[in-house]
Order: C-alpha cells, then sequence, then structure tokens
C-alpha cells in the first residue's frame, strides 16, 4: 500500500474527497538545506553576533581615540572605512558600537518575546478553560490590543520624554513595545494548534494543562515562533537605531550605530564613509536576519495579518 | 457511433518534497463514443482526477503532463496553445468540481457565474445564455429556477450548487463534461437527488461524459463503461455491468470484496448479545450550543437515551449536523451537557472533564475520525503510543517498550514503525496508530468517530474487520458514529438513528432489514445506491413523491417531530400540533412517529441491504 | 447595508473607542504618573519646598491622579490640551500651526504610494515567480529592513550631493511654483514611500495570492477564462477586503516614518514638533502629540477593518 495522504473531513460528514490525488508520499524528514541566501544571511548574523562579543577587543582603536588629522576622512590602509567628525576611526567606533546595537536589541526582543510567549500561552490555555479563563483571555487581549495601538516609535519617544534616555530603559521600551505582537501571533498560534485532534485526544484522555501546553503545544509552534522572533529583533534594531539617529537612544559618550549615523550626518555633504558605513552596518544584520529567517520559511501569514 | 475523446499513452508527473518528479500517470489509455458516459474510478492517489483534469489540457500547480495525447474530435488537446486550450476550457470541455461549495466564486451571484463560460466564448448574448440557464435550472430540479441565478452561493444549500454547477458545464452545450467527484461532498439523502438530477440531464441531451468517482455503487448508477484505476495505472477497463459482476483483475476484486457488507458480518463476534450488563448509559442528555444558560443557544442533542452493554457495538448514524459528533464528545466529557447525565457502570460521571478520575477516563477512549490531525506530527509512534502507558499504567522503561511493540502487533503494524513520526506513515497505518494509542490505554469502552470515512473503501474495510476482530479479543465495547449507514450496519449490534439532534429510532441487529423503519431511516436506507445497476431508476418512486401538504407551519416548534420538513408519511393535524411518541417496536428497539407500526410497515417494503445479484 | 453588516461595523466601532480610551490611559500614566514630581523636576534640587508648592498647585499637581486624568481627558476631548511648558503657548495653537504640513505629505506620501504599491503588488501576484516578481520581492525586502535614515541618506547623496538637482532639506515656506513643490517634496516623499510602497505591495500580493490558488479560481480557469479576466473579475473582488486592509495597515507605517523623516529634512510638521517637545521635556505637548499620532492609527486601523467587514460577500443579502 503506498501512502494516501487524505485531507481532513468535514466534522461529522464525508470526507471532501483529496483535492489532489496525485500528492506525492511525504517522505522521511531530511535535514533542512539552507538555500544560498539562507546561507549567506546565516554567515552575516553569525559574523555579527560574533562582533557583539568580541568586535571591541578586535578594534584596531579604542572607540574614543583621536587617531587621525583628519575629519571626515576618506577610506585607507589605516582606516578601512575612514575617519569620523573628530578624527577617530570609523572601523573602530563600528566595532564597539556593536554590542550596544546587537546586544540591547537582542536583550529587547528576548524580554518581548519572552513576556509575549508566557502571556500569549496564558491567554490561549485560559480560553479554552471555564467562564473565568475567559475572562482572562478577554482581559489580556483587550489591553495588548490597546498597546499595539500606540505605534512603537511613538511609545518609545514617550517614554524617552518621561524617563529619560539609558541603556536599561530602551531594553524595557523595546520588550514592551513588541510584546503584545508577540502575545498576538503565539496565541493565535497556540489557539489553532489547540483546535487540532491530537489535543482534544490529550484533553479526552485527561492530561493536565501544562503536559498539553509544554508536550503537545509547543514543538508544534517552535519554527513559526522562532520566525516572529527574528522579524521581531530587525524591528527592535531599526527602532532602536532610529532613536540614536533622533539623539533619543544611546547617550554618549557610549555610541551604538545609530548614534555614529547621527553625529556623522554632516558627512553626508562630503559623501564621506564616516556617515555611510554605520548605516551600512544596520542594513546588512537587519537584512542577514531577514534572509535568514526568509530561507526558514513560515512569513506567510505575518504578511497576511499585517502584525 | 464515432469516437469523440482518444487518449492515448497519457502520463503525468509530480514534484515530490524532494524536488524531483515522479510519474503518477503511467500511459493511460482509453476512448469514449459520444452519448457515452464512462467512469474513471479509483482510490485516493489513483490519479482519476489528474487523468479527467487532463482532459482540459490542466495540470495542478507541482503537476505536469510529460508524454501521450488526447485527442478530442480532430485536436490533440496536449499540443494546444495556452490560447487554443482556453477557447477549448467551458466551450468544447467542461467541468463539474467536487466542491461546489468552494468551487463558486463568493462575491459574484450565481447566474454570472453559470452563464461566464457562454460569454467567455460569446456562444450566445447575456440574455439567451440567462434564459438557457433558467431552463437547466428547471431540468435540475431546483427550486426557484427564475430567482435562484440572483442569489449568492452561500445562500444555496450544498445540493443545490451542485446542481448549479452542472447547469454551468452545459450552458455551452459541450461535446464533454467531466464531472469530478460531484456528490462525495454531500450526504447519501442529497446525494440522490443530485444523482437524479444529473441522470436526466445526462440522458436527454444525449452527453459525453467522464464520471470520476471513488465509489462504484454510484459509478454502477451513472456509468456506461468503467476504467478501474490504481496507483496511475488502468487496471481494467470494461462495461459497468461486466466489470460489477465478471471483474478479471484482482484489484477490481479486491474493491468490490470491500464494498460488500456482508463480508464483515461473518467476522464480527456476536457473543455480547446474550449478557446484559450495561456499561455505559445515557440518560435524557440535552447539549445547547452558545448560550450555556438555561433555554438559550441552539440546541444540538435533545432527549437522549441510550445504554451500551459490555462487549456490544452500537452504531450512531446521522447526517452531517446530526449532533452524532456532539454526542460522542458529550460522552468523553468534552462537551457540557445543559441536561442530563452519563453514568459509566451506574455511576453518574462529571459533565466535564475537570471533575473525572483518571481510571474513569481510561475506561472510556476517545478515537477520532481523523489520523491525519489526531496524532501529534512532532511526535514519534512511540511516543504516541507510550504516553498513555505511562499516563494511566505508570509503565516506564523496558516493559513500557515491550507493551508498545505489543500493541502495534496488535493492530498488527511492523515494530519498527515506532521510530516514526505520523507524517511518514500511510492514511490506514495512522488510523491503526490511533487506534493502538486509545487501547493502550486497556478501556472498556471505545468511542469510534468516523474512523473509516476518511480512508479508502479497501483501506476503511481493513480498519473495520482489525476492529470486528479486536473486540473479540479484547472484549471491548463501541460505540461506532458513521454517517454510512452500510457500515454501521455490518459491525454493530444495535444501531441508534439521529436526526436533527433527536434520537429517531432504535434498531436491533436482527431486525435491521425489515420494516417498520422510522421514515427518515428509511429514507436513509434507501438513499443508499447499490451496486446494481438500474437501482437509481427503481428508488426513485420513493423519494420523488409530493409530501402531504401542512396547514400550519412547519417544525420549529420544540418537543415537534425534527423530520416533519422532509416527512413523506406526515399528518396534518397530528405532526405539526403534537410531540411524537417513542414506539416500543415488537422486535425489540423504538420509533419516534405518530404512525402505527402497521401504517409504517404497510408504506415501507423491506430494504435490500446486501449488494444484489450483482455481487 | 443590512442590519448585520450595520451591527458589525457598529461594534467594531464602539470597540475601537474603548481601545482609545486604554491608550489615553497608558499615554498619561507613562507621561505624567509614573515619572515624579513634575514640579521638582523643573525646579531642580535647591528649590525651596515653597517655591515647589507653588508651582504644584500652579500645575494642579496637588489634585488627586484620577481628577487630573478626567481633567486632561476632557481637555483633549474639547480640543484643549493645555498649554506648553516651554514656551507658554496654547499646545492647541502649536499643534494647529504643523498639522497642516504633516498631513499634506501624508497625503503625496500615500496618493504616490497607494496607487503604485497596488499595481506592483497586483503584477507580481499575477506573474509569480518570474523575473519581476523576484526582483520586486527582493527589493521590497530591502526596502523594510534597512532604516529609513539610511534610504533618506541615499537620496541625499544622489539627489543633493552627487546630481544637485534638488536641496538636502525641505524649504516648504518659500514654495511659489510647481518646482519648488518638487524641490520641497520629492525627497521627504520619495523616503517615505519605499518602506510604505514595499509593505503594502508585498501585503497586496499575499491577499491576491490567497485568492488565486482557491478553487473558484481554478473552475474560472476550466472555464476558459483567461488569467487577466481571472485576476480581474474572479479573484480581485475577493481580495477587495483584504487589500484595503493592507492598504490601512501599511499606512500607519507612515506615521513612524514620518518622524523620521521630518527630523532629516526639518520638515515642519508635527513629529519635529514633538521630537522637540521630547527633547525639553514638555509634557503637555508630547501628550497632545502621543495622543494625536494613536488617533491617526486607530482611524487607519478601523478603515482596514470595516472595509473587511463591508466587503465580505458572505455577509451580503
Amino acid at each position: 500500500m503506498t501512502s494516501s495522504i487524505t485531507p481532513a473531513a468535514p466534522e461529522g460528514g464525508r470526507p471532501i474527497a483529496p483535492s489532489m490525488n496525485v500528492q506525492p508520499p511525504k517522505q522521511r524528514r531530511r535535514p533542512r538545506m539552507l538555500s544560498i541566501t539562507g546561507l549567506i544571511g546565516l554567515a552575516i548574523v553569525g559574523f555579527w553576533l560574533v562582533m557583539a562579543v568580541a568586535g571591541p577587543s578586535v578594534a584596531p582603536h579604542p572607540a574614543n581615540a583621536l587617531v587621525s588629522d583628519d575629519s571626515f576622512g576618506p577610506m585607507s590602509s589605516a582606516f578601512p572605512l575612514g575617519s569620523d567628525y573628530l578624527g577617530r576611526d570609523i572601523l573602530s567606533r563600528i566595532l564597539h558600537g556593536a554590542p550596544y546595537t546587537i546586544g540591547v536589541a537582542l536583550a529587547g526582543t528576548v524580554c518581548a518575546c519572552l513576556l509575549g510567549t508566557v502571556l500569549g500561552l496564558t491567554g490561549a490555555a485560559a480560553g479554552t478553560g471555564g467562564k473565568a479563563g475567559h475572562w482572562v483571555d478577554e482581559v489580556l487581549s483587550r489591553a495588548m490590543d490597546a498597546l499595539i495601538s500606540i505605534p512603537n516609535k511613538l511609545f518609545a519617544l514617550i517614554m524617552v520624554a518621561s524617563f529619560g534616555s539609558s541603556v536599561p530603559l530602551l531594553i524595557l521600551t523595546a520588550a514592551l513595545a513588541y510584546m503584545p505582537g508577540s502575545y498576538r501571533i503565539v496565541r493565535s498560534l497556540a489557539v489553532n494548534v489547540m483546535t487540532l485532534d491530537f489535543i482534544q485526544a490529550a484533553r479526552a484522555r485527561g492530561e493536565g494543562m501544562a503536559y498539553i501546553i509544554f508536550i503537545e503545544v509547543l514543538p508544534n509552534m517552535f519554527r513559526p515562533a522562532l520566525t516572529d522572533f527574528g522579524m521581531r529583533f530587525v524591528y527592535v534594531v531599526l527602532l532602536l537605531a532610529a532613536m540614536s539617529f533622533l539623539g533619543l537612544g544611546v547617550q554618549p559618550p557610549d555610541a551604538d550605530w545609530g548614534s555614529l549615523v547621527r553625529e556623522n550626518i554632516l558627512a553626508l555633504g562630503e559623501g564621506a564613509p564616516a556617515v555611510l558605513a554605520p548605516a551600512v552596518a544596520i542594513a546588512t544584520l537587519t537584512i542577514g536576519v531577514t534572509l535568514l529567517i526568509d530561507s526558514l520559511g513560515g512569513r506567510g501569514k505575518r504578511e497576511k495579518d499585517g502584525v | 457511433m464515432n469516437q469523440i475523446v482518444k487518449v492515448s499513452g497519457l502520463r503525468v508527473a509530480a514534484r515530490n518534497a524532494q524536488g524531483d518528479d515522479v510519474t503518477i500517470v503511467h500511459g493511460a489509455d482509453f476512448a469514449l463514443e459520444k452519448g457515452e458516459v464512462l467512469a474513471l474510478i479509483g482510490e485516493s492517489g489513483s490519479g482519476k482526477t489528474t487523468i479527467a483534469l487532463s482532459l482540459l489540457g490542466y495540470a495542478r500547480k507541482g503537476c505536469h503532463i510529460v508524454g501521450g495525447s488526447v485527442q478530442i474530435g480532430d485536436v490533440d488537446v496536449l499540443k494546444l496553445s495556452p490560447e487554443a486550450l482556453a477557447r477549448l476550457r467551458g466551450r468544447t470541455v467542461s467541468y463539474i468540481a467536487q466542491s461546489a461549495a468552494a468551487a463558486f466564486n463568493p462575491s459574484k451571484t450565481i447566474m454570472d457565474q453559470v452563464i461566464e463560460s457562454a460569454l467567455i466564448h460569446k456562444t450566445m448574448s447575456r440574455r439567451e445564455a440567462e434564459a438557457k440557464a433558467v431552463g437547466l435550472f428547471r431540468e435540475l430540479a431546483l427550486p426557484d429556477p427564475e430567482g435562484i441565478g440572483s442569489r449568492y452561493p452561500h445562500q444555496v444549500s450544498g445540493g443545490q450548487l451542485q446542481r448549479l454547477m452542472a447547469a454551468m458545464a452545459l450552458i455551452t452545450d459541450p461535446a464533454l463534461v467531466v464531472l469530478d467527484e460531484p456528490t462525495t461532498a454531500l450526504d447519501v439523502t442529497t446525494q440522490i437527488e443530485v444523482l437524479l438530477a444529473f441522470k436526466k440531464v445526462v440522458r436527454e441531451r444525449g452527453t459525453t461524459a467522464v464520471y470520476v468517482s471513488h465509489d462504484l455503487a454510484v459509478v454502477a448508477q451513472m456509468a456506461d463503461r468503467i476504467v478501474v484505476l490504481q496507483n496511475g495505472q488502468i487496471q481494467e477497463v470494461g462495461r459497468t455491468e461486466q466489470i460489477l459482476s465478471a471483474p478479471t483483475h484482482p484489484y477490481t476484486r479486491s474493491l468490490l470484496a470491500a464494498m460488500d457488507p456482508a463480508a464483515r458480518t461473518a467476522s464480527a463476534g456476536r457473543t455480547a448479545q446474550e449478557r446484559d450488563d450495561v456499561i455505559l448509559s445515557v440518560r435524557d442528555l440535552e447539549v445547547r450550543f452558545g448560550n450555556g444558560k438555561a433555554g438559550g443557544g441552539k440546541v444540538v442533542l435533545q432527549d437522549i437515551n441510550l445504554d451500551i452493554r459490555r462487549g456490544a457495538t452500537v452504531g450512531v448514524i446521522g447526517e452531517s449536523g446530526s449532533g452524532k459528533t456532539t454526542l460522542a464528545r458529550a460522552i468523553a466529557g468534552m462537551v457540557a451537557p445543559s441536561a442530563g447525565q452519563v453514568l459509566l457502570d451506574g455511576k453518574a460521571l462529571s459533565p466535564t472533564l475537570e471533575g473525572r478520575t483518571r481510571d474513569e477516563f481510561r475506561r472510556v477512549q476517545y478515537v477520532f475520525q481523523n489520523a491525519d490531525t489526531a496524532l501529534n506530527p512532532q511526535h514519534t509512534i512511540e511516543a504516541i503510543l507510550s504516553r498513555p502507558l505511562k499516563f494511566y499504567h505508570g509503565m516506564s522503561g523496558e516493559r513500557r517498550k515491550k507493551r508498545v511493540a505489543e500493541l502495534l502487533e496488535l493492530v498488527r503494524l511492523p515494530t519498527s514503525i515506532a521510530k516514526r513520526r505520523p507524517g511518514e506513515l500511510s492514511g490506514g497505518q495512522k488510523q491503526r496508530i490511533n487506534l493502538a494509542r486509545a487501547l493502550a490505554a486497556e478501556p472498556e469502552l471505545l468511542l469510534c468517530d468516523e474512523v473509516t470515512s476518511a480512508l479508502d473503501t479497501v483501506v476503511g474495510a481493513a480498519i473495520l474487520e482489525l476492529m470486528a476482530e479486536l473486540r473479540r479479543e479484547l472484549n471491548v465495547s463501541y460505540m461506532f458514529i458513521s454517517h454510512d449507514l452500510g457500515t454501521v450496519r455490518s459491525i454493530c449490534d444495535e444501531i441508534v438513528v439521529l436526526y436533527a439532534g433527536r434520537k429517531v429510532e432504535v434498531r436491533q441487529r436482527e431486525a435491521q432489514n425489515a420494516p417498520p423503519f422510522h421514515p427518515y431511516s428509511h429514507l436513509l436506507g434507501t438513499s443508499i445506491p447499490l451496486l446494481r445497476p438500474g437501482w437509481l431508476e427503481e428508488v426513485t418512486g420513493h423519494t420523488a413523491v409530493a409530501l402531504p401538504s401542512l396547514a400550519a407551519g412547519l417544525g420549529s416548534q420544540p418537543g415537534l417531530c425534527p423530520f416533519i420538513d422532509r416527512c413523506p408519511q406526515r399528518v396534518d393535524g397530528l405532526c405539526n400540533t403534537t410531540p411524537p411518541p417513542l414506539r416500543q417496536l415488537d422486535g425489540g428497539g423504538s420509533i419516534l412517529c405518530h404512525r402505527s407500526e402497521e401504517e409504517l410497515v404497510r408504506a415501507q417494503g423491506a430494504l435490500k441491504l446486501v449488494t444484489g445479484e450483482a455481487a | 447595508m443590512n442590519s448585520t453588516l450595520a451591527r458589525l461595523v457598529v461594534k467594531r466601532l464602539g470597540s475601537g473607542a474603548l481601545t482609545l480610551l486604554i491608550v489615553s490611559l497608558v499615554v498619561f500614566t507613562i507621561t505624567a504618573l509614573l515619572p515624579g514630581d513634575a514640579a521638582q523636576a523643573l525646579l531642580g534640587q535647591e528649590a525651596t519646598p515653597e517655591t515647589v508648592a507653588a508651582l504644584r498647585a500652579q500645575f494642579g499637581l496637588d489634585q488627586p491622579a484620577y481628577f487630573r486624568y478626567f481633567q486632561w481627558l476632557g481637555g483633549l476631548l474639547i480640543g484643549d490640551p493645555g498649554t506648553s511648558l516651554a514656551n507658554g503657548m496654547a499646545v492647541a495653537d502649536l499643534i494647529g500651526g504643523r498639522l497642516p504640513n504633516t498631513l499634506k505629505l501624508a497625503a503625496i506620501a500615500a496618493l504616490v504610494a497607494v496607487p503604485l504599491a497596488l499595481t506592483i503588488g497586483i503584477l507580481s501576484a499575477m506573474f509569480r515567480g518570474s523575473l519581476f516578481d523576484r526582483t520586486m520581492n527582493t527589493a521590497a525586502v530591502a526596502a523594510v529592513s534597512v532604516p529609513e535614515f539610511l534610504i533618506a541618506s541615499l537620496a541625499v547623496l544622489l539627489f543633493a550631493v552627487h546630481l544637485q538637482w534638488l536641496p538636502a532639506l525641505s524649504h516648504v515656506s518659500e514654495i511659489n511654483s510647481f518646482s519648488d513643490f518638487l524641490r520641497a517634496y520629492t525627497m521627504p516623499v520619495l523616503t517615505l514611500c519605499c518602506g510604505l510602497v514595499a509593505q503594502m505591495a508585498r501585503m497586496t500580493r499575499a491577499a491576491v495570492i490567497d485568492q488565486l490558488s482557491s478553487p473558484y479560481v481554478e473552475m474560472a480557469m476550466l472555464k476558459g477564462a483567461r488569467p487577466i479576466r481571472v485576476v480581474l473579475t474572479h479573484a480581485l473582488p475577493n481580495a477587495v477586503g483584504p487589500i484595503a486592509n493592507a492598504v490601512a495597515l501599511s499606512l500607519s507605517y507612515l506615521l513612524g516614518g514620518v518622524i523620521i523623516v521630518e527630523s532629516i529634512f526639518h520638515y515642519p510638521g508635527i513629529a519635529t514638533l514633538m521630537l522637540d517637545a521630547v527633547a525639553t521635556r514638555d509634557m503637555p505637548l508630547v501628550q497632545a502629540c502621543a495622543m494625536l499620532f494613536c488617533l491617526g492609527y486607530m482611524m487607519l486601523v478601523l478603515v482596514a477593518d470595516v472595509s473587511a467587514i463591508v466587503s465580505n460577500p458572505r455577509l451580503r443579502k
């Protein structure tokens, strides 16, 4: 007997006969090969992750050392990415900025996704429970709807206006700003999985909610959740870069890549690398992550929801 | 007679998950004469739809036609340019899809879609096309032929949509019509109406047609000749009578054997009958959906009483929406009833999952209808079977491993399968795992929800066989839910008929073919196609009678007979005013009807159960 | 419009109003309650308790929190969000002077972006997998994952520095001719449109492809309909809801983009006003601008949802 894949029958009815009679048998899983673009993405992301840790120690100069007489100097063998408005080495400043740009964004994203996942699973689990559960789910979802209605940049602005800018505040801001989106995705993923028969089977077996969530549901949403994490990281990087660019992010003497663009914006008139190099660094990071995610698949749903 | 369609050496390939091309149709050859109806029959994966679509020069996404020719008239369809193909489709060859509900565009009126091909191919003006469509609606026995065209697809029923799709296909008087499983998604009582309508227009218009189906009995009614397909290869071609009465190919014989319910009856143990100890009782059960407060919401089940004895098999039958799955879910505790109770060994079970003990869970196991979704795709077979062993019996280590192997053996699967995941198994294998997981609990009652309906006939027959054997070996009870009366009859000791959430009939196996029947059960019994050409014409008399008129409004008031809207036996002034009594029958069982036993017997002949002389 | 439809729309409007109320509560909590004593912060550590108390009384900070919230909310509702702490002008006047500029910028960007994005999205869906589709997809991925200021910088580099066609800043106060208009708006609009078009085109493409894979589209092809007809008469009417949704949701992207764009090109709009207010911690102005942005966002989302409800064929009678 060859494998026959028969699609779900409607509740209590006859099966809607297979729409694809020709579907080949599903094969044993193979280690999935990344596409070429995916490998490029992986290489870029890997490189920057290493730089986020090792960047400051491999940088040729200290971040704030005035090493060149030339302000907005061109690319040269001594200063591969030129020098900034004070004559500091741009390459070194980018490498010293990497922990800020990547580290702060990563911390913010992890917090956002952890919070969003915990609350999203709570909402989904509560939603299947009794009256009180429905109530919990309703309140959570309502609150998240309100939070998501505050545009992220705006939220960051009012946070900075109220509390002043600092690294912990930026992490907190990113976490709060992107948590509702994560909540929505996780909740909808979990709710979708929870309607499947194998969850009903577990419930009918008498399993507790913890077993159902952790053993039955979570493994089935790992991949889309990972994709979501990547996308959210890109958004956080862009948000933090924008804040620094506006002078409201990481504060001097520390500098992330957005700050580097801001402090060298005058170089734009001369077309010097000082302003473009850090902006391009941000772009490589975000595009690298995007390429990696795209090759893993699972973006379809996001695009439909436009989250 | 002249040949108008000739398919030779047709080969179709599909791209699989690894990106390799796999041939799925291996050199098909057949021909049709003008006015002939040819059936393509086979199970899922046999390539029948793929071949049918290639008659329109069309291959679904991921598939492509790699060789052979499809001659329609003088043209080779496979050599046509995209423009010429567009001129052919809908004009020379037209298509009736398997799910009309999905194949109609939800945002356009029915009339616009029915006459679209006439307008595309400019065969007539819009006025003429609309007039012709109304004529076709009338021929297809559609209600309100003048007005139905201005509605939207979601406003008409599935059976009507399927007939509207036939009008859509016939509007240009094509040389060939391809019908792709056109009644598969319908309930049997609807299917028979649609088949009658199709047969009438095909006969009257002398249409040449290719009819794709997995159901030999349906094909027996519609086709002049049959092509039997398996795995993309033609096994046998012959006249319908010959295929049904004297099949030459072993595969055809196995298909016919799987259709024959008598074969399983012999193997099903019947020892349970004698013992009278009831394992599970349902008392006055009522379920409402929506507003949970008393009196609110939609009543899904009402006044349900039934007993399941140890080792017995109770069949629950009804069409989609009758509440049969809800009944099983209420017993399992997944749906909280609004009234009544479920007793296990005389002890009331908690209405919800929360209040039940682990042992109560263990004793009643639920087997879901669709093994594709009932098994967690991320878990291995071993993990899936181990969980109930650990959960209910605290087994671990080697002992558990050994038990998993035993379970696999019990459902006749190789032990090597334990390391795989559900996605790597076939539909039948998955259903066996599904069953094994329930058996791992060592239950006393299995609630089996449409366990064979998502499977091919032969695979489903094997599962039924297995269940019958397991019942003898393990002495478990089954509650067997199905929409398929043939299946239920072949395996059950007692049959409960649900209609619109009410129990309209209970019948013992001994009395299953003899009247009196509840009028709905009778309709159901007479609607199942038999494996005998000409059956459709014979039953026409039963179904086409005009309903007796009623003075007052139809059965929406609570308590009245739920079947009153469709009942040919209804009595004005009685059925529409008074709730029907539950009549106890002499031969055991009961019927919810105003009509007396004698009246019903007089109106109903004995049901022909077995497939007739063809088998 | 039938009653089911009307009920759904009214319900959606109601939940929108409730959400806006919660948003106002969040904004007020963050900006006015959590940061502590604004009077103390304004006067510094050396201020005497008397002067602080006087200032608190002047700001109304001696009132309970809920009272201040309702006072503020009431002010917003009647169009009086208070006075600026920085220069003592009425916030309403400050905003009134800048709002038309921002609306104009957003409107021009939307007018350019929507038709462009819909065309690209529908064409990519029709020719899925073609070179055009793949190019557009790559460009879109790049455009949404790159910071706006990089796009703006590149635009300046190209048009102002290398080609010298346009000035690096946007001088909206000196518009006397169409060429002045072009000189002032081309780069801000271009920058805004990049991300906007990319986002919208991707969502449109997804919406149309979703419809193109449905059985009724296959049916239309098997009736002999050509691809153009299939897309225009079968897929698009069903994609209207999702597309309207995509457009409205993408337009909310404008709100974020406008903040950066106005700042780079020194465009005198609401966003630059708010940035100044954030820098000087002029809270009444920050709050008012924040609520204005949230209102704009909510209205766009509302339009998206309502158009999805209205275009659902199953709700037709």
